[in-house]
């Protein structure tokens, strides 16, 4: 038999799908085994049957859906409004060589704070409600859009620049036919990395003090041991995260059909 | 008299780099004293040397870089700020990547506010113009070097500007692209006849295509070293006007002064 083509690893499609799920269901087998068999405490580790059935029983039960739309609605709110500001400021700021050199190191300097650490200033702010964890997600997602606004227009070629003066474009009408455009083009590629930001902003938020979302559901469970439902809301938190991944990956191929595709991968 | 087209009166050039500024080093003059022009209707072509200043002084027809002395007059007038009565067409690439190539062409009119089925009407007419009827729909990185620079053509031309500046245009391409893209540019440029400035580093190009051919010396401080009438027939074709006894004459004829200037520029480019 030929040796299938094009993969290193000589696994394709169903193949490789199968193989994948099997070593992850082995993983679970083992660790039931270790548990069952008491090597390890259920105490601390769980049971993965016992995760499963309490994630299961969440969604067929519909007990999930509130807390999930709560994070959700978190989510997209910081996203959303991170990102917006992000980058009218940071086309403010490129475009303003003044305005950049004034706020450059208080700008690096709330970048590298550690921005978690907000998360109690927040709920004194905001309550407890959902905008702690917004703001918490938008402090998160603003500044990995915002140095991606600046590298877009950092990035703007002089020739195109010039191109696009010698056909008479305007000062108004350079930042709406390129740099706009431009900027958008790198957080679009930022996409990813945005969005699993606010994701962990509204997750942390809802961890430290809530009354609502999945967090909430986790922080609850570990208050009284049940260590099943610690690790039920983990798995349904990576289900999710992985679901809004692959949304995340379907807006960017939409949106930036005018990039060539990286080199290796196949053209659409 | 109608006034020239391009008049450059004394044209300096100076680069300061901040390098230079701190150690106190001389500026680099890039471009020295030069003088010329393009009447209406001609098709000047200037050549010289790898970095000898050519960009520069397009740049500064373009109203893109200020000359650090001298003027550029326009048509009579002085320049001052861009110059609007100029299409620039860039030795790199400077589509936009994200517009298809339709969108690229009516990028100038839209600048002008032309409503938007009048633009891409005229812009289709372009696209066909200059041979990619079928492709307006595709992005920059979908399309050859070749049909890239029709597209810029096309973008440059849909404004009908009544001066050229074109900085080395079809270096990039292979030499069968080369020659069809010249050919399109003379049968383009005969249909009105608009003031060429022409750019480029090789001398068959510039005879092939010329009216007048400029030649610079090697920098620092470049400026023209002569100056020839390519007094040859038109209409031409660029593959035959080659074999032409008269081209091969003004071909040695170009070479001989321009000879010695090439080598000084090896030196140069050999020393930084
Ligand atoms: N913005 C600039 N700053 C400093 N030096 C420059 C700048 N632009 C061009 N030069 C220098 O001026 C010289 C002429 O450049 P250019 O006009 O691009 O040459 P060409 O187009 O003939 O190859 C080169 O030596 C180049 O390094
Ligand atoms: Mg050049």
């Amino acid at each position: 038999m030929s040796k299938a083509s094009g993969n290193k690893s000589g696994l394709r499609g169903p193949m490789l799908r199968f193989w994948q799920a099997l070593l992850l269901l082995v993983v679970f087998a083992v660790w039931q085994a270790l548990v069952v068999t008491n090597v390890l405490p259920k105490f601390f580790f769980g049971e993965p049957i016992k995760v499963l059935t309490r994630a299961v029983t969440w969604f067929t039960t519909g007990t999930i859906w509130p807390h999930l739309a709560t994070t959700l609605l978190e989510t997209v709110l910081a996203f959303v409004i991170g990102a917006t500001s992000a980058l009218v400021i940071g086309l403010w700021l490129a475009l303003n060589p003044t305005a950049s050199a004034l706020t450059e190191p208080y700008i690096k300097a709330m970048n590298s704070m550690p921005r978690v650490i907000l998360a109690p200033i927040f709920a004194v702010w905001f309550g407890l409600g959902i905008w702690s964890k917004v703001a918490l997600g938008i402090t998160l997602v603003f500044f990995v859009v915002f140095f991606n606004v600046y590298q877009g227009i950092r990035e703007v070629s002089p020739v195109v620049l010039a191109n696009t003066r010698m056909l008479g474009a305007s000062r108004s009408q350079l930042l709406r036919t390129v740099y706009l455009p431009s900027a958008t083009s790198w957080v679009l590629s930022s996409l990813h990395t945005a969005v699993g930001m606010a994701f962990v902003g509204a997750v942390v938020g809802e961890y430290l003090g809530s009354s609502k979302g999945v967090g909430y559901l986790i922080l609850q469970a570990e208050g009284v041991f049940d260590v099943n439902t610690v690790f039920a809301g983990i798995l349904v938190l990576t289900i999710f995260a992985l679901l809004l991944d692959g949304l995340v990956g379907l807006v960017e191929k939409r949106l930036l059909v005018w990039r060539p595709a990286p080199a290796g991968s196949e053209a659409h | 008299m109608i006034a020239p087209a391009v008049a450059l009166r004394d044209v300096t050039c100076r680069f300061h780099t901040t390098r230079a500024l701190k150690e106190g080093i001389p500026a680099y003059v890039a471009v020295d004293q030069t003088s010329l022009k393009i009447a209406n209707g001609e098709f000047v072509s200037v050549i010289g040397p790898t970095g000898c200043g050519k960009s520069t002084l397009l740049n500064v027809t373009a109203g893109l870089l200020k000359p650090s002395e001298g003027s550029v007059e326009i048509f009579g007038d002085i320049l001052r700020g861009l110059n609007a009565k100029a299409g620039y067409m860039f030795q790199a690439d400077s589509l936009l990547p994200w517009r298809t190539a339709l969108e690229n062409v009516t990028l100038g009119l839209e600048y002008r506010r032309v409503p938007a089925p009048e633009a891409t009407a005229h812009a289709m007419e372009w696209l066909d113009r200059v041979g990619l009827g079928g492709f307006g729909d595709r992005y920059p990185h979908q399309l050859s070097g070749g049909m890239r620079k029709r597209v810029s053509l096309a973008q440059m031309l849909i404004l009908d500007p009544k001066i050229l500046l074109m900085d080395e245009p079809f270096s990039a391409l292979d030499v069968q692209t080369r020659v069809l893209m010249e050919n399109e540019l003379l049968e383009l440029w005969s249909a009105d006849r608009k003031s060429v400035l022409f750019i480029t580093h090789d001398l068959e190009e510039a005879i092939a295509l010329s009216d007048r051919v400029i030649a610079l010396s090697a920098g620092p401080g470049t400026h023209p070293i002569g100056e020839w009438a390519i007094d040859l027939p038109r209409p031409r074709d660029i593959a035959e006007i080659r074999l032409a006894p008269r081209f091969v004459e003004l071909h040695r004829l170009i070479w001989e002064t321009m000879k010695e200037e090439v080598l000084k520029g090896y030196v140069q480019s050999q020393r930084k």
